[in-house]
């Protein structure tokens, strides 16, 4: 039942409203402040949702040019040739060197950031926690050229020993295996986008953790729990989606690294069972290093690639709410 | 079992603050001892001293001695995390572990002192549950996350998690301070019956809670803000109610301030 529709029909009982009850209703009704802000913030979010759509739209528009002429299958060509007639290319090579570097970069940072994180809320004296946590804020602060410089100059020529190291004992495996050729390889480059993605990861878990409230942690000391018991039961459970939100957020900048791929990673067009020889491609590296000297077809065969890219990164956000929302009836959001 | 509580001397400090000074006293086994003062008078921080939580407080430190029998719990070479294992804690506010079903709730504090067998631990939870009254109320839906039962019910299920370890003694600070009347009195007769088992101590701001509830009852007060917290009688309950042998227990009692 609608309760205006009722009011007209039968006026409320008590007493009327005096002049002083209006003039009041009619000023919240229409108080500048709130009429501002609500459009202001209701425009944002539209701008938002716009700006999101013009850009699907733009990279389909022009991805659609460029595959309808491809003369290979877009998704499973090991090959970027698109000055040639028919043009023919595909992104294959592209994605598993995307998804493989990132998945490296994953495993090596994710563990390593929540122990810090965790170093930071609940081991290191006030003092040394927060210097620490300064230390990792300017990480955040490098520029990724300086990071891609600091891995062709440095990191990589000192892989070698590492290298040699897994061809010894896991070159058996194929994934290890190594031709002796330069490190520029996608082990280097998942190194490289785990140092990058690091401090991300750190801070977002940081706050998270140093948010887990005081009495789920004393609920477990109470009951005798040692520190890290304390941590396994209080702190990780409540962290937990803060934790793959921030990990998705590292993710998200190691699928779309540019420039320290391109400065470290010596490129080809084919998938390399060892992580250890060079070659392979992502995204992003491939787009930086054909764009300038692409053709007009050229660059819109890299907006397609770009187009996948954004595709998968839309995949793995979504696939990390998933996970965030089955488990929504046990978060730390409840207590 | 039920274990004596006799603390001499402790002064327990934030920091370069004195919170509390100079508290002695006995709580016998198997029984019900309230502590009550105005705001701030230190009595939930002497508490937390009896199970060495007080210590988890940045700064938190103490002098004196705490004997649980014959043992000091400040003691040399005591583990903190072995006396918390024998003196159980209950919170003002209820704190269930979110991420956990009620099952594992209860058994939480059982899996960090060993391994069970899902036999053995079933039963305890069980019995758990059953000796906090929830049994009847959860056991439908014992792998449903703690957090979605009532504010009362969670208390229970607390105590429920704190007695599921058998402690020798079961601390409760102000374990009734964030529930309604009914959830209340639930609490309140379930402290009854645990004094059977338990050497139970109860910080309370609600005095006709401590009359109706505890045995013996001691009074804290502060003489003015900043200063220590004292204890400034302990005595049995009746007698604390009706004839306190200080003034200021019966001007407080009374109403006359705090």
């Amino acid at each position: 039942m609608d309760i205006s529709t009722q009011n007209t029909e039968a006026p409320p009982p008590g007493p009327q409203p005096t002049a002083v009850d209006r003039k009041r209703a009619a000023r919240s009704a229409s108080r500048p402040g709130d009429r501002i802000f609500l459009g202001l913030s209701r425009g944002a979010g539209i701008l938002l949702l716009v700006i999101m759509a013009a850009i699907a739209v733009f990279l389909t528009y022009r991805a659609s040019l460029a595959i309808s002429k491809d003369h290979g299958n877009f998704l499973t060509t090991f090959e970027w040739n698109t000055n040639i007639d028919p043009p023919v290319f595909g992104v294959a090579v592209l994605a598993f060197g995307t998804i493989v570097s990132s998945i490296i970069a994953m495993v090596l940072a994710v563990p390593v950031a929540v122990a810090i994180a965790l170093f930071i809320t609940h081991y290191a004296p006030r003092r040394i926690g927060g210097t620490v946590a300064y230390v990792i804020d300017l990480l955040a602060a490098v520029p990724s050229i300086v990071y891609g410089l600091w891995g062709a100059l440095i990191l990589v020529p000192h892989m070698n020993g590492l290298f040699g190291w897994l061809n010894d004992y896991l070159g058996w495996t194929g994934v290890f295996s190594w031709n002796d050729g330069p490190p520029r390889s996608m082990l280097t480059v998942g190194i490289l986008l785990a140092i990058m993605i690091l401090p991300i990861i750190t801070n977002v878990s940081r706050e998270v953790f140093r948010q887990v409230p005081q009495m789920h942690e004393e609920a477990a000391l109470a009951l005798g729990a040692t520190r890290w018991e304390v941590i396994r039961m209080s702190v990780l459970p409540f962290g937990r989606s803060g934790v793959i939100s921030a990990s998705m957020l590292g993710l998200g900048r190691a699928l779309g690294e540019t420039m320290a791929v391109a400065t470290v990673l010596s490129p080809d067009f084919l998938i390399h069972a060892s992580l250890l020889n060079a070659g392979g491609g992502t995204f992003a590296q491939n787009i930086a290093s054909k764009f300038s000297e692409a053709t007009q077809f050229g660059r819109d065969a890299l907006i397609a690639s770009g187009l996948v890219l954004f595709v998968i990164t839309l995949l793995v956000n979504g696939a990390a709410r998933l996970i965030i929302a089955r488990r929504a009836e046990y978060s730390g959001a409840n207590a | 079992m039920a274990k004596r509580i006799d603390v001499s001397g402790l002064t327990a400090y934030y920091g370069s603050h004195k919170a509390i000074e100079d508290i002695s006293m006995t709580v016998e086994p198997r029984s019900v001892t309230a502590f009550i003062g105005p705001s701030g008078c230190g009595k939930s921080t002497f508490l937390r001293t009896l199970n060495r939580m007080h210590e988890v407080t940045p700064g938190g430190r103490v002098e004196g001695k705490v004997l649980l029998d014959d043992e000091d719990l400040y003691g040399n070479g005591i583990d903190p995390v072995s006396v918390r294992r024998e003196v159980g804690m209950v919170f003002q506010r209820p704190n269930p572990f979110p991420t956990m079903s009620i099952f594992d709730n209860v058994a939480a504090g059982l899996r960090l002192n060993g391994s069970y067998r899902k036999s053995e631990l079933s039963d305890i939870v069980e019995k758990s549950l059953k000796g906090a009254n929830l049994w009847n109320e959860v056991k439908d839906r014992l792998n449903k996350p703690g957090s979605g039962l009532s504010g009362g019910q969670q208390q229970r299920l607390c105590i429920a998690r704190a007695i599921a370890v058998e402690p020798k003694v079961l601390l409760m600070d102000e374990p009734c301070s964030a529930l309604d009347p009914i959830s209340t009195l639930a609490i309140e007769d379930l402290i009854g019956e645990l004094k059977e088992r338990f050497t139970i101590v109860i910080v309370t701001h609600n005095m006709q809670q401590a009359a109706r509830v505890s045995d013996r009852t001691a009074f804290f007060n502060l003489s003015a803000v900043g200063q220590p917290g004292r204890l400034i009688e302990i005595d049995d309950t009746e007698r604390i109610f009706s004839n306190p042998s200080v003034q200021a227990t019966e001007d407080y009692i009374s109403g006359r301030f705090g």
